[in-house]
C-alpha cells in the first residue's frame, strides 16, 4: 500500500477531488497548508507598507491506495490540479505499511 | 424660541447615526489588527460607549457647556448630575438659539464625547492594557475632552477668538491625534515593529466598518446644523462628497506611488475625507467639499510617511489620518468660508475674498488644540505608566489583547 500526498492550489481542491473520485477512490484527507516552493511568496500592500508574504496558502490531499492503482491515480492528480503556471504544487508517494479500518479491524487492502 | 418638532427630530436620529459611529469605528480598527487583539480592539471602543456616556451626563457635559459663552478655558457645575437637564428647553442665553430639548442637546454631544477618544485606539492598538486604557478614558475626558469642547463649541475662548469648527475638526479629530500621538511616545512600538510584518487580518471587516462610518457621519456633521434647515442639507451633501473626493485623491496617489490602488487605500481615503470636512461642512458650499476632499486624501496619504520618519509605532495611522486631516479641513476652512452658506460666517476664506483673517484665527486655534492636547495627554498617559502601567507585559502581548485582556477568543477553530 501506499500513501499519495499532493500540495495543491486552493482553488484546484474540487478539480482534484472530482477526479479521484471519478478513478474510484473511496476516501480522502484534506487540510489547508502554507509553504513555498519555486513559487516563493507574494508582496502585499497595506497603506503604502509592503509586506513579503513567504508562505503561500495550499491545499494538502493524502489518499491511500493499493500499488497497482498509485500511477493511475498520481495521473488522475496531476491533470486534475495542473494550470501550467508555477506553485501548482508537488506529488510523491510514501510506503505504507499497515492500514486498520477502526470500526470493523479490518486491515490492509480490506481498510481501503 | 419654542420648541421645534422638526428640527428636534433631525437631532433625534442624529444622534442614533453618530453613536453607531463607535461600533463602525471598531469593526474600521477591529479588520486592522492581528487576529489575535479583534477582541481587544473592539472591546475598547464598545467599552467608550459605556463608561463615556456617563461620564459625560454625571459630569463633563457641565464642564463643557455650563456656562457657556464665558469666552473662557472650560465651563462649570451647573448642569452635574443632569441638574436642569431635561425635556424642555435651556434657559441659557448662549445656547438659547437651540430649539430642541436641553437633554437631546446632552445626547447628542455625548455621542461626540464617546467616539473622540475611542479614536485613540488605532495608534495604540495591540499593547495597551485595559486597566491602564479605562483609566486614561476617563481622566482624558474630564481634563482635555471637556475644556476644548468648551472652548470651541461652548463659547469659549477659541470660538470668542473667531475660529470656526462646524463639527469637530479641532475638538474631535485633531484632539484625538494629537493624544494619540502623545501616548503612542510613551508607550513605545508594538513588539517586533517594523520588522515583522503586522498586516491587517480582515480587510472585509474594515470595509464595513467605513460604510458605517461614512453613514454615521451624515449625523456627525448635517446634525451639528441643530436643526433640520439649508445648513444642514449643506453639510449631509458637503459630507459626502468629500468622503468621495478624498477616495479619489488617497487611490490617485496611492496608485501612482505604489502600483496598486488597494480597498484599505478606499476606506482610509474615504475616512481621510470625512475627518477633513468635519470642521468645514455647514460652512463651505458649491465645489469646495470636493477640493477639501481631494487635498486631504492625497495629504493624509503622504502623511504616512511621519511616522516612519520620526520612527514611531502609530499603528492604524490616527495621526495621519486624524490630526493630519483635520488640520487640512481646519485650514482649508479659512480658505472656502463662504458666507452665503452660513450666516455664522463673519470672516468669509480668502478664496471668497474675505482676508487672511480667518485663515491666521484657524491656523491659532489648530495650534492651540494641538499644542493643549498634546502635552495635557502626555502628562496623564505618564502619569498612569509610573503607577498602574500603560503597557501588558511581553508575554501579554505574544499571547494577544483577546485572551490576555479578556480571556476571549475571536475565532475559535
Amino acid at each position: 500500500m501506499k500513501l499519495i500526498t499532493a500540495i495543491v492550489k486552493p482553488f484546484k481542491l474540487d478539480d482534484v477531488k472530482a477526479a479521484l473520485k471519478e478513478a474510484g477512490v473511496a476516501g480522502m484527507t484534506v487540510v489547508e497548508v502554507q509553504g513555498f516552493g519555486r513559487q516563493s511568496g507574494h508582496t502585499e500592500v497595506y497603506r503604502g507598507a509592503e509586506y513579503t508574504i513567504d508562505f503561500v496558502p495550499k491545499v494538502r490531499v493524502e489518499v491511500l491506495a493499493a500499488e497497482a492503482d498509485v500511477d493511475r491515480l498520481v495521473e488522475v492528480v496531476t491533470a486534475a490540479a495542473r494550470t501550467g503556471k508555477i506553485g501548482d504544487g508537488k506529488i510523491w508517494v510514501t510506503g505504507v505499511d499497515r492500514v486498520v479500518r477502526i470500526r470493523t479491524g479490518e486491515v490492509d487492502a480490506d481498510a481501503l | 424660541m419654542e420648541l421645534d418638532s422638526g428640527n428636534t427630530a433631525w437631532v433625534l436620529m442624529s444622534t442614533a447615526l453618530v453613536l453607531f459611529m463607535t461600533p463602525g469605528l471598531a469593526l474600521f480598527y477591529g479588520g486592522m489588527v492581528r487576529s489575535r487583539n479583534v477582541l481587544g480592539m473592539l472591546m475598547q471602543n464598545v467599552f467608550a460607549m459605556g463608561l463615556m456616556a456617563v461620564l459625560w451626563v454625571a459630569l463633563a457635559f457641565s464642564l463643557a457647556f455650563g456656562d457657556a459663552g464665558n469666552a473662557g478655558v472650560i465651563g462649570n457645575f451647573d448642569y452635574v448630575w443632569l441638574r436642569d437637564v431635561g425635556p424642555g428647553l435651556t434657559d441659557q442665553e448662549f445656547l438659547s438659539f437651540l430649539t430642541i430639548p436641553f437633554i437631546l442637546f446632552c445626547g447628542f454631544q455625548m455621542t461626540f464625547a464617546i467616539i473622540t477618544p475611542a479614536l485613540i485606539t488605532g495608534a495604540t492598538a495591540d499593547r495597551l492594557k485595559f486597566s491602564a486604557y479605562i483609566v486614561f478614558l476617563a481622566v482624558w475626558l474630564v481634563l482635555v475632552y471637556a475644556p476644548l469642547a468648551h472652548m470651541v463649541f461652548g463659547g469659549g475662548w477659541l470660538a470668542d477668538m473667531g475660529a470656526l469648527d462646524f463639527a469637530g475638526g479641532a475638538v474631535v479629530h485633531m484632539n484625538a491625534g494629537a493624544a494619540a500621538l502623545a501616548v503612542v511616545l510613551l508607550l513605545g512600538s508594538r513588539k517586533g515593529y517594523p520588522d515583522t510584518p503586522m498586516p491587517p487580518h480582515n480587510l472585509p471587516m474594515t470595509v464595513l466598518g467605513t460604510g458605517i462610518l461614512w453613514f454615521g457621519w451624515a449625523g456627525f456633521n448635517a446634525g451639528s446644523a441643530l436643526a433640520a434647515d439649508g445648513v444642514a442639507a449643506q453639510a449631509i451633501v458637503n459630507t459626502f462628497l468629500a468622503a468621495s473626493a478624498a477616495m479619489l485623491g488617497w487611490l490617485a496617489v496611492e496608485r501612482l506611488r505604489g502600483g496598486h490602488a488597494t480597498t484599505l487605500g478606499a476606506a482610509s481615503g474615504a475616512v481621510a475625507g470625512l475627518v477633513a470636512i468635519t470642521p468645514c461642512a455647514g460652512f463651505v458650499g458649491g465645489m469646495a467639499p470636493a477640493y477639501i476632499g481631494l487635498v486631504a486624501g492625497a495629504v493624509c496619504y503622504l502623511a504616512l510617511g511621519i511616522k516612519k520618519a520620526f520612527g514611531f509605532d502609530d499603528s492604524l495611522d490616527v495621526v495621519a489620518v486624524h490630526l493630519v486631516g483635520g488640520l487640512v479641513g481646519s485650514l482649508l476652512l479659512g480658505l472656502f468660508a463662504d458666507a452665503s452658506i452660513n450666516g455664522a460666517v463673519s470672516n468669509e476664506g480668502l478664496f471668497l475674498g474675505g482676508g487672511a483673517d480667518l485663515l491666521v484665527d484657524q491656523v491659532v486655534a489648530s495650534v492651540v488644540t494641538l499644542v493643549f492636547s498634546f502635552v495635557a495627554s502626555i502628562v496623564i498617559a505618564k502619569v498612569i505608566d509610573v503607577t498602574i502601567g500603560l503597557r501588558v507585559t511581553e508575554a501579554a502581548e505574544d499571547q494577544g489583547l483577546d485572551l490576555s485582556q479578556h480571556a476571549e477568543v475571536a475565532y475559535a477553530d
